[in-house]
């Protein structure tokens, strides 16, 4: 029944390069759509369409009612999602950045974690909390944070970052979806990334929880998510020079944690390596190596290391690339893993 | 003073439909009709009081008489160890009492920690509303059920959520206001201040009640705050502000009726200041005699809420020895009833604890809860059983 000229059309549409940013949009614009509970707040979220443009044309297609323009105020803006979430809403609320949701965090901790707990799953909190996150953009001091190990070490939230355009789709469509809080970040330097795309018919909803091998391989695992993914890619194309083949895991979800991926990669390479750009101590490095241990110690030829942002506030921007984990720390660990060489 | 007092007159621009704001450049209005009195609003001892339903005025005192014997109560029972504490609202019963009595059915009520009176009075099982306090749970009841949101621990959290529940309301067309009680020690939160905005900002359909009573744990108002009252800081965010005597049950109740009315209205948010005093400490973990005198405490003994209502109901006539005393009774009734019933002990499930994080449980708590089950099955296990003495040997 299809007319010639809408094939046309989604032939047209089909696999067009489409930003992160732009598959963001589609995501709240279709939840949006389909249910009317779908209500999107924040700073500069109407007429600007924010700042990274992530929530472009909502205001104009949905009113300002269902995306509005909110008081500059991150406790409010949460708290008042908290309310809303209590009458039935289904708040999508943007922190603008990592850094600024600090105020929000009393919120965050004490109510919107908590309410379905407090309350015997009476009041569930299905609420959405997108942090654009991380470094690389050169922003100045309290742009670029990444600030997922809070979010990890708090009870009731889920915490979940898209490392791909599909991902980016497909999670916030489940993160909405979700009758629990889910702390969405945003890996601000893979907004303008591209891939082929069809916003047509776009990649599964990706349930929560679950990891993905990105890469095969059979010598070494990277463990990584987020921003860090593409290094971890071009690092382990590097890596072949040198004879390793290494395999890439995607968490994309930090909480839950896919224990069952990670164990089940590690035991077949025997070695691990978890990289992120936050910082390493106390950072999700820690758990995540320490699960690893707990897991797979009789599998493993070499102790998991990490490769993580220092120990210090964020660096100024001119100054991130030597903060920042790169592809040559990457490599410098995996070659740190010919454990029985070096002992 | 006269009851026209509190009539809210309506300022220019002061009723604002969301959807023709005033442009921006320009102040909404003339803050002095916001501004609020310089004396507390006061019904009883003054010709107000001639206007007052008498049938209110007859529940508020029995309310106020089941409030006091409530608090009362309930102090004894930390006492006993069955409320691990209670925050007693003794002298600010009228404060209350009014709270829930002004709401409709459909309406919501944001409590904090020490307005376990106002839910009660709200028509909830008092069992329920001491689960917090009494360590079995921290809610325990369906707050959708009742529209009484969770007694709020921390300080002037619940007033963005009263803010985003009265918008989300008016979204849908619902006809719902939110009254949000707070303490003066609350007003210096960031959350009272954005609270405050927001409502301001959206015209939301949402009360706040300050109840007063002098002290933030030990720290007095004059410390929290140089502003000339609570109710002044309404000016600010561009809405009315008004001060009423906290003691006086049917003052408050009027104040805050025509806040209600002015929000269910489309009228947008008030903030109301209660000036009362909080007889007791702040809790039974607390020793007020180191930062206040018994004279001071006397003076407001003076002005208590319920003997000034019984007082002026004897005066006129509506109530008599006969009254008093029923209703003393009626309130010692529902406190041997709240007595016998606490003095069960709760059924505790422990395996509870993993219960309501999420949704779906999540591997890593599953794996938790079923360690959990094991330590309580090996607990349970009788000392003395046939593996344990085989390993003895």
């Amino acid at each position: 029944m299809t007319t010639v000229a809408a094939t046309a059309a989604k032939t047209a549409r089909a696999a067009k390069p489409a930003t992160m940013a732009q598959a963001l949009q589609r995501a709240m614009r279709d939840a949006m759509a389909e249910d009317p509970a779908v209500h999107v707040l924040g700073e500069d979220v109407g007429a600007l369409g924010g700042v990274f443009r992530v929530t472009d044309g909502l205001a104009a297609e949905f009113g300002e009612d269902r995306c509005t323009d909110t008081p500059l105020a991150e406790a409010g803006i949460l708290g008042t999602a908290v309310g809303m979430a209590m009458y039935g809403l289904r708040p999508v609320v943007e922190m603008q950045f990592d850094a600024f949701a600090y105020p929000a965090f009393e919120q965050l901790t004490s109510h919107v974690a908590k309410m379905r707990n407090r309350t015997r799953g009476a009041l569930p909190m299905p609420i959405t909390i997108r942090v654009p996150y991380g470094g690389g953009i050169g922003g100045v001091e309290h742009h670029s944070d990444s600030s997922e190990a809070y979010y990890m070490a708090t009870p009731g939230l889920h915490v979940v970052t898209p490392a791909t355009v599909d991902d980016a789709y497909g999670l916030l469509r489940a993160a909405i979806a979700s009758d629990d809080p889910v702390v969405f970040l945003e890996p601000k330097r893979l907004y303008w990334s591209k891939a082929q795309w069809s916003p047509e018919a776009p990649a599964t909803v990706e349930p929560i929880g679950r990891a993905v091998v990105r890469r095969t391989g059979l010598s070494a695992t990277l463990v990584t998510y987020g921003p860090s993914l593409t290094v971890c890619l071009e690092a382990a194309e590097a890596a072949r020079a040198e004879g390793w083949d290494l395999e890439v895991v995607d968490l994309r979800s930090l909480v839950p944690f896919d224990d069952e991926t990670v164990i089940a990669s590690v035991r077949r390479t025997g070695r691990a390596v978890v990289v992120h750009e936050s910082n390493g101590f106390g950072g999700p490095g820690g758990e995540i190596a320490a699960r690893i241990s707990e897991r797979c110690f009789h599998h493993l030829e070499a102790p998991v290391l990490r490769v993580a942002g220092f120990d210090i506030p964020y660096p100024p921007p001119m100054l991130e690339q030597h903060h920042l984990p790169g592809v040559d720390r990457v490599l410098d660990a995996v070659a740190r893993l010919q454990w029985e060489a070096d002992s | 003073m006269k009851k026209s007092s509190t009539t809210v007159q309506e300022p220019p621009g002061a009723v604002v439909h969301r959807s023709t704001p005033p442009p921006a450049w320009q102040p909404r209005t003339d803050p002095a009709p916001l501004l609020p009195d310089r004396e507390p609003y006061r019904v009883l001892g003054t010709e107000a009081v001639a206007d007052a339903d008498p049938e209110l005025l007859l529940r508020l005192y029995a309310e106020l008489v089941r409030g006091r014997r409530f608090n009362a109560q309930a102090t004894a029972l930390t006492k006993q160890g069955r409320l691990a504490v209670y925050p007693s609202s003794t002298g600010q019963e009228a404060c209350e009492v009014a709270a829930a009595l002004v709401l409709q059915e459909q309406d919501w009520l944001f409590p904090s920690y020490r307005d376990t009176l106002a839910v009660v009075a709200r028509g909830l099982d008092p069992v329920q509303a001491l689960t917090l306090l009494r360590g079995d749970w921290h809610t325990g009841y369906d707050p959708r059920e009742h529209r009484i949101a969770p007694l709020s621990t921390p300080l002037a959290t619940q007033l963005p959520h009263a803010v985003g529940l009265a918008h989300a309301a008016r979204l849908k067309g619902d006809d719902v206001v939110a009254l949000a009680l707070v303490g003066d020690g609350g007003t210096s939160e960031g959350d009272f201040h954005e609270a405050l905005n927001f409502a301001a900002v959206w015209n939301a359909p949402v009360v706040f009640l300050v109840q007063n009573n002098g002290f933030a744990i030990s720290v007095p108002l004059a410390k929290q705050t140089a502003a000339p009252s609570l109710a002044h800081k309404a000016v600010g965010y561009g809405m009315p502000g008004r001060l009423v005597d906290g003691n006086d049950a049917p003052a408050v109740h009027a104040v805050l009726a025509e806040a209600v009315r002015r929000a269910r209205s489309g009228g947008g948010p008030t903030l109301i200041e209660a000036v009362t005093y909080r007889i007791e400490a702040h809790t039974n973990a607390d020793d007020a005699t180191r930062y206040r005198g018994d004279a001071e405490v006397e003076a407001w003994r003076a002005h208590d809420p319920v003997r000034l209502l019984e007082h002026e109901l004897t005066e006129r006539g509506m109530l008599d020895e006969g009254g008093i005393r029923r209703a003393a009774e009626d309130a010692d009734a529902m406190a041997a009833r709240l007595r016998d019933r606490m003095n069960a002990d709760p059924e505790l499930e422990p395996m509870d604890i993993f219960a309501h994080i999420y949704a779906e449980q999540t591997s890593q708590l599953h794996e938790q809860a079923v360690q959990l089950r094991a330590e309580l099955d090996a607990s349970a296990e009788p000392a003395d059983d046939a593996r344990g003495q085989g390993e003895a040997r």
